[in-house]
């Protein structure tokens, strides 16, 4: 019955701008400072204290708006947003309401072999709230030092379709905004937040079914799974014949799924309206230009260059600019090896699976000059992509070049072909019933019999040449036995 | 002379030439207070240590022969909004009791660099929301004049402190009328500068739009001169002024010849009292005879300027104070409540009737659905009212007007009718709602004695101009 109906997501991501100080104070921003030690009369929203806009917090969200397409509004104003709640001091956030700093950009996605364009609705600075921490007997305490924290809002367009397109947007956002430098992006530490807008509708419907908003997703993991979950949640009251309620719902990840926070009828009347202690953002084009010639290489770009000229396919490309890290990386070492592609495809897949045993903040301990030279070794055939898993563990552990430990663990590939001849008679000799099984046209004899000459040789026999002569110590056998 | 009957350049003066030191001049001034704020209750708090040690420390920079800051040893006190850490600052609000602000205002650390001796925190309406100070939440301050009416508000405290000489000078905070209208029903001058003129940082906000802080004198003079110190750009306020320093005791020595003075003739038409009026069209006349124009002219927008006001100035309260809530500071009730009943305790008992009838008038008014026909429509009112003055003063350089409809009226008289103390912010609330700077002083009295207050509104950041003509009335000779 899902495959009746269609999904519709947009997405609001909350992104914590890497400014050194606070949006409207000159409190720092780091993460993890003991509680309320970075807190001052403004942020703390004591009585007779005033914002004063953090420049460089416009500078960064205008080059998140150009660097996601989007237009750039000249004149800005910042609206205060009231509600009532210990972790917003002021009892009112100022955000933007009518005029955001960004609005009618795009991001392009690669999901399934298709590019898909998603829109950008509106990107807008505001402030982040504190943090609330219950504790064990039932008390709350209140930890300011996040009050202040600049934030962008970037809210999508109901373009996406399906779980995994949400994924890739956030991927391609985040890679987007590393890129630009903008923000750290870490979902684990809060400074990449993601609510989520889904609705249903029967394919080929035109209208919009009712859509909730669920918030309180912090990992890749939590926002494919509460795609997946709300998208039945609905498609089963509809079947049932009920009705999806608009709501704001909380994902709780270790349940697996949603719970519903505040319909509409007791949503927030934030009572938007100017705030009377800032003057109109004024933005001029020479700010613009200067804004647009200060952006570096976007991942769209890289990418574009990667298929063009190291002939990388559309995907791998994809993959590999979606880290900044690798994807400089492998500009880095790109130019100094024989095949780039060999080198990109060692890049995602054991340094990825390396670097991700060790988290987010994973670095390749090596240089690239001693990448470069194993991308070679593979690509002249002096080891090969097993033997390569080996080398690169190593290097990876004990950060020496990769010829010193090929040559001191002796991991080169066994070329020598009287040596090879002799173990295929020996593995001939010992195995007449799977020689017996090939010749009666069982391929996959051969199969075992590679294997046996692979074992005895610890893996490092070349498998071409192996094969090759095992095929020719076959063929005499049998000519001579008949 | 008398300490308590000079001014401040003669104050100066004096205790350059070592004829008087600054411990004098504090203890002369404490021993006023004592005296006479028994029967005046203008003060919420005197600091007699503070002020006599940093008089001390005053005389001894003097006798070292170092520099002293330009208003050294001058005796002054500031309205219980504007934020100190040495002593309390309440708001005159049960909400804000003992509430003791970890930094100072702007204005004070300008006065502190200044040398002035500050003597203690005034009285105000409950959140500068009032128009006779009986909305603070600890004493009815007196008029002077009168010990049974209201000194006028929401800077009653200063405007009587100033004017039965318990302060040399004041600061007062003005958000439709709170420096100017207290000035009048006191006597003494009280100015309310150009929107950003002075900043804003450490007063702790009514409305953010609107608000402005300003001095109370008793000479044009010492007004002046105040404004010298106060004016200037701060870095903490993003609604300051950049602009270059102007030395206003200079447009003191000029006389009005040839200065355009409009008198908008509807302000007289009705709600009036006659002797006010006529108090005022006497000055007029007077300005005339000093070799001004006075021209009359018709102000027409500012019938919508009182409803705009209540609406603009509620509705930034309705935020500003919001946070208030019992959890950080302030006003925190006895007893278990969950964080809802919390909220309700802490505003319902912090705040006193007149703060919350403005917090509920200002959230109708933004609350949505309601956004269009009130807060957007009072900002549209607020640029046509804007556009009004503007147009005005391309031909003219002052406008003259009553500060208030009358005199100062007794204790109650009008507290039991919200709308009728309201209408008293008639002549003033303009001036806010354009940004504008507008100086109240005396121009007579009434049959009982009571001073009448005359006000004289500028081009915004022309506060020359208003001190140039204030000073020319005080000099007087009209009939030369």
């Amino acid at each position: 019955m899902n495959d009746d109906y269609e999904i519709v997501i947009g997405l609001e991501v909350h992104v914590e701008l890497k400014t050194e100080t606070k949006i409207f104070c000159g409190c720092r921003t780091s993460f993890g400072a003991k509680p309320n030690t970075q807190c001052c009369p403004v942020c703390l929203g004591l009585p007779g204290s005033l914002p004063v806009l953090n420049e460089q917090v416009v500078e960064y969200a205008v080059l998140s708006g150009l660097a996601t397409k989007c237009e750039i509004t000249r004149i800005g104003k910042q609206d205060r947003k009231n509600y009532f709640y210990p972790d917003s001091p002021k009892a009112y956030q100022i955000s933007q309401y009518d005029l955001p700093l960004c609005h009618s950009g795009h991001v392009e996605i690669e999901v399934k072999g298709k590019s898909k364009r998603i829109g950008i609705t509106r990107i807008h600075i505001e402030e982040d709230a504190g943090k609330l921490v219950h504790d064990s007997e039932g008390g709350s305490l209140v930890d300011y030092n996040r009050c202040g924290v600049p934030l962008i809002e970037i809210v999508s367009e109901p373009d996406i379709r399906s779980a995994e397109e949400a994924k890739a947007y956030v991927q391609k956002l985040r890679a987007i905004l590393l890129y630009v430098g903008v923000s750290d992006c870490r979902m684990n530490e809060g400074s990449l937040r993601c609510d989520v807008n889904l609705s249903v509708r029967k394919k080929g419907e035109n209208k919009l079914g009712t859509r909730t908003e669920m918030k309180n997703l912090n990992s890749f993991v939590s926002i494919s799974k509460a795609i997946e979950n709300e998208t039945l949640r609905q498609i089963k009251l509809i079947e049932s014949g009920g009705a999806v309620v608009q709501e704001t719902r909380r994902w709780e990840q270790s349940a697996g799924k949603s719970v519903s926070m505040r319909t509409k009828e007791d949503a927030h009347d934030y009572r938007y309206f100017p705030d009377p202690d800032l003057m109109p953002i004024i933005i001029g084009d020479s700010f613009v230009e200067e804004m647009r010639q200060s952006l570096p290489e976007l991942p769209d770009e890289r990418k574009a260059k990667y298929i063009k000229d190291y002939q990388l396919t559309v995907y791998d490309a994809e993959q590999l600019v979606s880290s900044k890290y690798l994807s400089d990386y492998f500009d880095m070492t790109a130019k100094k090896v024989k095949s780039p592609k060999t080198a990109a495809n060692i890049l995602m897949t054991d340094i990825t699976r390396l670097l991700s045993k060790e988290g987010e903040d994973a670095r390749i301990p090596f240089t690239s000059d001693d990448f470069a030279r194993l991308a070679d070794l593979i690509f002249l055939g002096t080891i090969n992509n097993t033997l390569a898993k080996k080398v690169i563990e190593k290097m990876w552990k004990e950060n020496l070049s990769p010829d010193l430990i090929i040559e001191r663990d002796d991991l080169r590939l066994i070329k020598d072909e009287d040596y090879l001849s002799s173990l295929a008679l020996e593995t001939v000799g010992q195995m007449p019933k799977v020689v017996e099984d090939y010749l009666s046209g069982k391929e996959k004899a051969l199969q075992s019999l590679i294997g046996q000459i692979m074992r005895k040789t610890s893996g490092k026999a070349d498998p071409g040449i192996a094969k090759a002569i095992l095929l020719k110590t076959i063929d005499d056998l049998h000519s001579k036995q008949a | 002379m008398k300490i308590i009957d000079m001014d401040i350049m003669t104050m100066r003066k004096a205790l350059l030439s070592k004829e008087i030191s600054s411990v004098e001049i504090t203890k002369e001034y404490l021993s006023r207070i004592n005296e006479k704020d028994r029967d005046i209750s203008a003060y919420l708090y005197v600091d007699n240590f503070k002020a006599l040690e940093k008089s001390e420390r005053i005389d001894k920079k003097i006798s070292d022969g170092l520099d002293v800051g330009v208003l050294a040893g001058i005796p002054m006190a500031l309205k219980d909004n504007i934020c100190t850490v040495e002593m309390p600052t309440t708001c005159g609000s049960r909400m804000l009791e003992k509430y003791k602000s970890p930094f100072n205002a702007s204005v004070v650390e300008t006065l502190s660099d200044a040398d002035a001796v500050v003597l203690g925190k005034l009285n105000m309406d409950e959140f500068a929301m009032g128009s006779t100070t009986e909305n603070s939440y600890y004493q009815n301050t007196k008029n002077p004049h009168d010990l049974s009416r209201v000194p006028g508000g929401s800077s009653g405290g200063s405007a009587a402190a100033v004017a039965s000489k318990q302060a040399l000078f004041a600061l007062g905070s003005d958000t439709g009328g709170s420096i100017r209208q207290p000035a009048s029903f006191c006597g003494v001058l009280g100015l309310k500068p150009t929107y950003g003129r002075i900043s804003r940082y450490g007063l702790i906000a009514f409305a953010s739009s609107l608000d402005q802080i300003g001095p109370f004198a008793r000479s044009t003079s010492d007004l002046a001169y105040v404004m010298n110190v106060l004016c200037g750009f701060d870095e903490k306020d993003s609604t300051s002024v950049k602009m270059e320093d102007e030395d206003f005791m200079e447009s003191l020595d000029r006389d009005v010849k040839g200065m355009r003075i409009a008198l908008p003739k509807n302000y007289f038409d009705e709600g009036i009292a006659p002797e006010v009026k006529s108090a005022v069209l006497a000055a007029a006349e007077n300005f005339r005879k000093m070799g001004a124009s006075v021209e009359e002219v018709e102000i027409s927008s500012v019938k919508h300027a009182l409803p705009a006001y209540y609406i603009i100035s509620s509705a930034e309260a309705s935020s500003n104070l919001s946070r208030f809530d019992g959890i950080q500071y302030g006003f925190r009730p006895e007893g278990d409540f969950n964080l809802d009943e919390l909220y309700k305790e802490a505003r319902s008992k912090g705040f006193g009737k007149e703060v919350k009838r403005r917090i509920l008038l200002g959230t109708y008014a933004l609350s949505s659905g309601y956004y269009d026909a009130y807060y957007k429509k009072a900002q549209q009112v607020r640029s046509l009212i804007k556009a009004e003055f503007d147009n005005l003063f391309k031909t003219f350089d002052l406008i003259l007007s009553p500060t208030a409809p009358t005199a100062a009226y007794p204790f109650g008289s009008k507290s039991e009718n919200p709308i009728e103390m309201y209408m008293g912010d008639i002549y003033t609330v303009p001036v806010n709602i354009a940004g504008l700077p507008g100086l109240s002083m005396n121009c007579g009295f009434d049959k009982d004695g009571l001073p009448i207050g005359m006000q004289l509104i500028g081009k915004a950041f022309d506060e020359a101009s208003i001190l140039r003509a204030a000073h020319a009335y005080e000099r007087g000779g009209f009939d030369e």
